[in-house]
């Protein structure tokens, strides 16, 4: 399957991430190639294997609702690159 | 009416009222009031190699939403990955649930305002994560808080069945009392504890399928819903009618300006590349179990309305008022538990309490913190029932209870309003009045039939308005029916 430039492009947007015109030609041909794998596994036939929804053989792991202390408001943002009165400060989103 | 019919669907989210987060053990706090960042632990700011377990409380209050909202429980659910960018969201994605929900193929009925039901799909009801709280402070900066990251929150999607702002704010209003008698969710949506979004679109009555639907979140309350409900759907129609198109757009409420704001335009249907959460098993639901949680729920509105009608008597209307919220059901099953009548005690409640709540701008939530307890409401709707008092006097006893928080025996005795019944010193009074007012007596007598009630007002007054009203009427009748003879 050849995946389109307009594609990859998208791909790349969903990631935030900015490709030159020469890696967006560069990646689909190296996408291409891994969708071109997953074709090949839908060859098998796979009509007498019951879908499964997880690799885990396990069901049912939870905890019960007791609270334990959390983190300080100094150890929180202790490795933030940017803080404000513990606040974690981050470029603003223009989105909203 | 017009040509064109509003489609709407609401989305709810709506926070579990539990102690810790959703998949860890960090502390849930009011992220209103709390200090930012003050309850959050390694996993609520997506730190690496934080591994997520689920809360087993969180999913038995979903559950038990899910069997109150009449869904189905598929046998088992499953957490998946909700990926975008955005601060809010520390790890990138946000846990929730895609392909296999908690529960799916629900309903609520709403009582329509001519008095018939009408049937509300639910499609479906999941488990997520509640994300941070962004502060915009300027200079091209955000300030991002965790407190609320990691809260367990039910999604809860309506089908498009609701066709106006009025059906939609009864459904509102019934969800939101299923929740609280629940005890998951107080309701509190100015804090953004149970939080709705409305998607909108209009149907021209040649249509054949849907169009172009709108999303508006931001609304703070129910009232605000109904009114930007309304706004939009005017908007759309005004549109179309213009012969321009409506975009698929996420819209915002002004509540101040009463108006709607377009915050962003969609391009094309959102990406969010779900895949199962690797590091979460499924939640197997056991019949049994489900079962269990089924029997342990608690009376709902529908049902408490169904009793009051059908073992105390009340109308369909006065039973549906009074479950309408939790707050004033209980009231008023207190009321009954300290002996009052059935119906009079739902007439004071709905008539004379509520009146009284809307004149002090009390919201009937908080009606277990006003100056009137339950137990003082039923001994006021005793004696008057009992006949120590009369209804006017009743009412006034309730202000007086309103301002000084006193019971109403307390305040009939130092106040001596208890009621004159007896007919030796109600008589005496009437003939002072009739005698007094001889022109009066002789215009009624003429056939002027209405001045009966300004003779027994004279009689009334006299008493300050404390006299038995039936034994006043009974008196007057009589000793007029004697001048006439």
């Amino acid at each position: 399957m050849e995946l389109s430039h307009e594609t990859v492009r998208a791909i790349a947007e969903l990631a935030k991430l900015e490709l030159t015109d020469e890696e967006v030609e560069r990646y689909a041909g190296q996408l291409s190639h891994i969708l071109g794998y997953f074709e090949h596994l839908q060859e098998v036939d796979t009509s007498d294997v019951e879908a499964i929804t997880s690799v885990l053989p396990l069901k049912n792991i939870m905890r019960q609702d007791i609270p334990q202390p959390p983190l300080t408001p100094d150890e929180a943002v202790a490795n933030a690159p940017d803080s404000d009165d513990h606040q974690f400060r981050v470029r603003a989103v223009l989105d909203e | 009416m017009s040509e064109w019919t509003p489609i709407i669907g609401l989305e709810v989210h709506a926070e579990m009222l539990t102690r810790s987060k959703m998949f860890s053990a960090c502390p849930v706090v009011d992220s209103v009031e709390a200090a930012p960042n003050t309850a959050v632990d390694p996993l609520s700011l997506g730190m690496p190699g934080t591994l997520p377990v689920i809360n087993q409380l969180a999913m038995e209050y979903g559950l038990m939403v899910g069997l109150a909202l009449n869904c189905e429980i598929p046998p088992f659910n499953q957490f998946a990955r909700k990926s975008y960018f955005y601060p809010d969201l520390p790890k990138g994605y946000q846990i929730s649930q895609y392909q296999y929900p908690l529960a799916v193929n629900g309903y609520i009925d709403i009582t329509l305002e001519n008095g018939d039901i009408k049937r509300i799909g639910i499609t479906r009801a999941h488990m997520e994560e509640d994300t941070g709280k962004l502060t915009h402070v300027g200079h091209g900066a955000s300030l991002v808080d965790y407190n609320r990251a990691g809260v367990p929150l039910l999604e809860i999607v309506s089908e498009p069945d609701i066709r106006s702002s009025a059906e939609a704010e009864a459904y509102a209003r019934k969800l939101r009392a299923i929740l609280q008698y629940l005890g998951v969710n107080h309701g509190d949506m100015s804090k953004g504890i149970l939080r709705f979004e409305a998607n909108v679109s209009v149907m021209h009555k040649d249509d054949k399928g849907f169009r172009t639907r709108t999303e508006i979140k931001n609304l703070n309350s129910i009232r605000s819903m109904v009114r930007a409900i309304d706004y939009e759907i005017a908007r759309q129609i005004k549109l179309y009618e213009s012969g321009d198109t409506v975009k698929p757009a996420t819209l915002g409420w002004d509540e101040q300006n009463g108006k709607i704001l377009i915050q962003r335009y969609k391009e094309r249907a959102d990406e969010y590349r779900y895949f199962p959460e690797p590091d979460l098993p499924i939640v197997e639901m056991q019949p049994e179990y489900v079962e269990s949680v089924r029997q342990k729920l608690p009376e709902l509105p529908d049902a408490k309305k169904a009793r009051f009608m059908d073992v105390l008597g009340l109308s369909e209307y006065d039973a549906r008022q009074l479950v309408a919220e939790q707050a004033i059901a209980h009231f008023y099953e207190d009321v009954l538990a300290a002996g009052a009548d059935a119906k009079s005690a739902a007439n004071w409640i709905l008539v004379s309490l509520f009146s009284l709540f809307n004149k002090e701008g009390v919201d009937r939530e908080t009606v277990n913190d006003t100056p009137i307890s339950a137990a003082n409401l039923a001994e006021l709707v005793k004696l008057v029932d009992s006949g120590t008092i009369n209804k006017g006097t009743g009412e006034k006893v309730l202000s007086m209870m309103w301002q000084t928080g006193d019971s109403p025996q307390a305040i009939v005795e130092r106040e001596g309003l208890a009621q004159v019944s007896d007919e030796a010193v109600i008589g005496a009074e009437v003939d002072k009045v009739l005698a007094a007012n001889a022109g009066l007596v002789d215009r009624f007598l003429a056939g002027e039939q209405k001045l009966f009630g300004a003779l027994v007002g004279k009689v009334m007054g006299a008493f300050k308005g404390r006299a038995n009203a039936q034994v006043v009427n009974k008196i007057l009748q009589d000793k007029i029916n004697e001048r006439k003879s």
